[in-house]
Parts: C-alpha cells; structure tokens; sequence
C-alpha cells in the first residue's frame, strides 16, 4: 500500500454502465422504479431517459474506496454522500477524489463521481481504516 | 426497494415531483393553521419516533449478484473458501449491500402519515452509513428505523431518517442515515 498523504489525488474509477445495467442493479438491489429501466415510461414523466440508480453510483463510491485498501470490504468503515445530478446509462462514469486527512491507520477521502461535467454524486466522504 | 413488492418512485435522488399521485394532508386543517400562523409548515410531530425491525437474511448468491452488478471481482465475495482465508466467517457482504438489507426498514416510516412526507416533490438527497461487523452469508440481520429529525429551510423540508441494522449474534452491522428533501413545503 502506497503511503498515503493530505491531498494526494486517488485512483481514479472509471465505469461505463451498460444499457442494460440499470435492469442489473434493479434485480441486484429490489429497487424496480420504472424510471430506471423503462425508457418510455422516464420520457413520460419528462425525464430525457431512463436513469441510474442513485445508490447504484454510491455503490462505485464505494467500490473505488475499498480499492484504496486492496479491494478489502471491512477496510470501508463510513460513506456519506450528496446525490447531486441525474446519472445516465451507455455514459461514462469517473470518480475520482483527494486524501482529506490521515491519521494513524484511518484515512478520509472526498470523492465526486461525474458524467463528463455533470457531476452526480458530491461531498463524497469516505473513511478508510488501512 | 423499501419492501418486497413496493414500488417507490420517490425514492430515486432525482424521481421527476409528478412520478407519484399527490398524497391527501392527513391534517389539513392543522397545515392551514400553521400556514396562517407562518410557523413551518412541516409537521415535526414524528421525530423521534421508532418503527417495527425487519428482517433480512443475507444470501451467498444474492451477495455475488450485488457484487457483479457493482463490478467487484474480490473472491471473498463469491467464493466460501476465500472469504475464510480473508478471515471472515462467510461469503462477506460489499459495504453497500446495506441498502439491500436496510431499506425494507425506511419504507414504513416514509409512509407513515404522522411523517406526513409529500412523496410527489420527494428527492433522495443525501445518504451515510458507518459499517462495524461485516454482513455475511446467512446472517440474519434485523434493522430499525427512526425518524432523526424534520426540518425546514428556504422552502425545503428536510427529513433525516436512521437504520440500525444488527446481525444474529447482536453485533452492529450498518447504521444508516437518509436525508429524504421535499421540495415546496
């Protein structure tokens, strides 16, 4: 594990959620909400088409925070995140972030996860003990 | 989620206001009053107040398809033997996998009508867990739900709801915090 320092810029995770993904993540998790896997059915309630799962992205939040330790589940010992923008399918997700502090074993890193400039999660805080 | 058969469209951070019939002021009157009055006009009444446990029990294969959907390739999720090499005690839960087994806590407390939500302007704002003993295969797990506090600022109203989700043996698992935003209070 590299030493990790206040500032330092993460690895950065980079995932393209497939059209289908979203119908994935709806059996994955019980959450079925039309919005998400019916394309007509979003552009009925005036969304431009269906979305992600909001929680979907928190879950890459925290997969790129359990990277940090080695992919270690138990290493993520708290996340908190803003759902600040709509995600879409077939688009690219970055999330990227900074080392906020160490200490000790304990690291805190502010994550954003974004589709090119929109960015969908923000104050991303996650604790990681090392 | 929110319960085996619930569909919840409000739930999503970011459901259109129109996704969901308007609900009925349980106490319109009362809102009318405190409207006249220009106190807030969200209903505090039900902060503090506890709903029922449900519970969950954790499946290796239910596990396997979260972690897939999130693209995690870590063995101690998939395979028994690896878990147990990793030192947990089965096929280990991803963090996030609290959602699965939290959220069928937070669906009654949102409907409750001493919340008094208005799920049709609902917005998933903000959510937090803290982990301590990880979730396992075949582990049942029992979450509660309480309401943390009701606010109002610049015409939001800001509803914060914890899950504390406890495992077989006692020991806490997730606890989690959502903040639920209601636009146009």
């Amino acid at each position: 594990m590299a030493d990790l320092n206040p500032g330092d810029a993460i690895a950065e995770l980079k995932v393209t959620p497939d059209k289908y993904l979203p119908h994935r993540y709806a059996g994955a998790s019980g959450d079925f909400n039309p919005i998400h896997i019916d394309p007509e059915f979003a552009k009925a309630v005036g969304l431009p088409n269906s979305i992600l799962h909001g929680l979907y992205m928190m879950g890459l939040v925290a997969r790129s925070a359990t990277d940090l330790a080695g992919g270690d589940p138990k290493a993520l010992k708290r996340l908190s995140v803003q759902f600040r923008g709509m995600g879409a399918p077939e688009t690219e997700i970055v999330v990227s972030g900074t080392v906020k502090s160490t200490d000790g074993g304990t690291v805190v890193i502010d994550t954003v996860a974004a589709q090119g400039e929109n960015q969908t999660i923000r104050n991303a805080e996650a604790e990681i003990q090392l | 989620m929110f319960g085996k058969g619930a569909r919840l469209p409000f739930l999503d951070p970011l459901a259109p206001c129109h996704l969901r019939e308007k609900p009925d002021w349980p106490d319109d009157q009362d809102r009318r009053a405190s409207l006249d009055c220009r106190a807030m006009t969200v209903k505090t009444d039900a902060i503090g107040k506890e709903w029922p446990a449900t519970t969950y029990e954790v499946g290796k294969e239910k596990i396997g398809e979260y972690a897939t959907v999130i693209g995690l390739d870590n063995p101690v999720y998939f395979d028994r033997e690896a878990a147990k090499a990793a030192g947990y005690r089965d096929v280990v839960a991803p963090p996030m996998f609290a959602v699965v087994y939290s959220s069928p806590a937070v669906g009654p407390a949102m409907f409750d009508p001493d919340v008094g939500m208005n799920f049709a302007a609902m917005v998933h704002g903000g959510q937090e867990f803290e982990w301590g003993e990880p979730a396992c295969s075949g582990d049942e797990i029992t979450t509660t739900a309480k309401c943390l506090d009701i606010s109002e600022k610049d015409g939001k109203g800001f509803y914060i709801f914890e899950t504390n989700a406890v495992n077989q043996n006692g020991d806490q698992v997730a606890r989690g915090t959502w903040t639920l935003i209601v636009r146009g209070v």
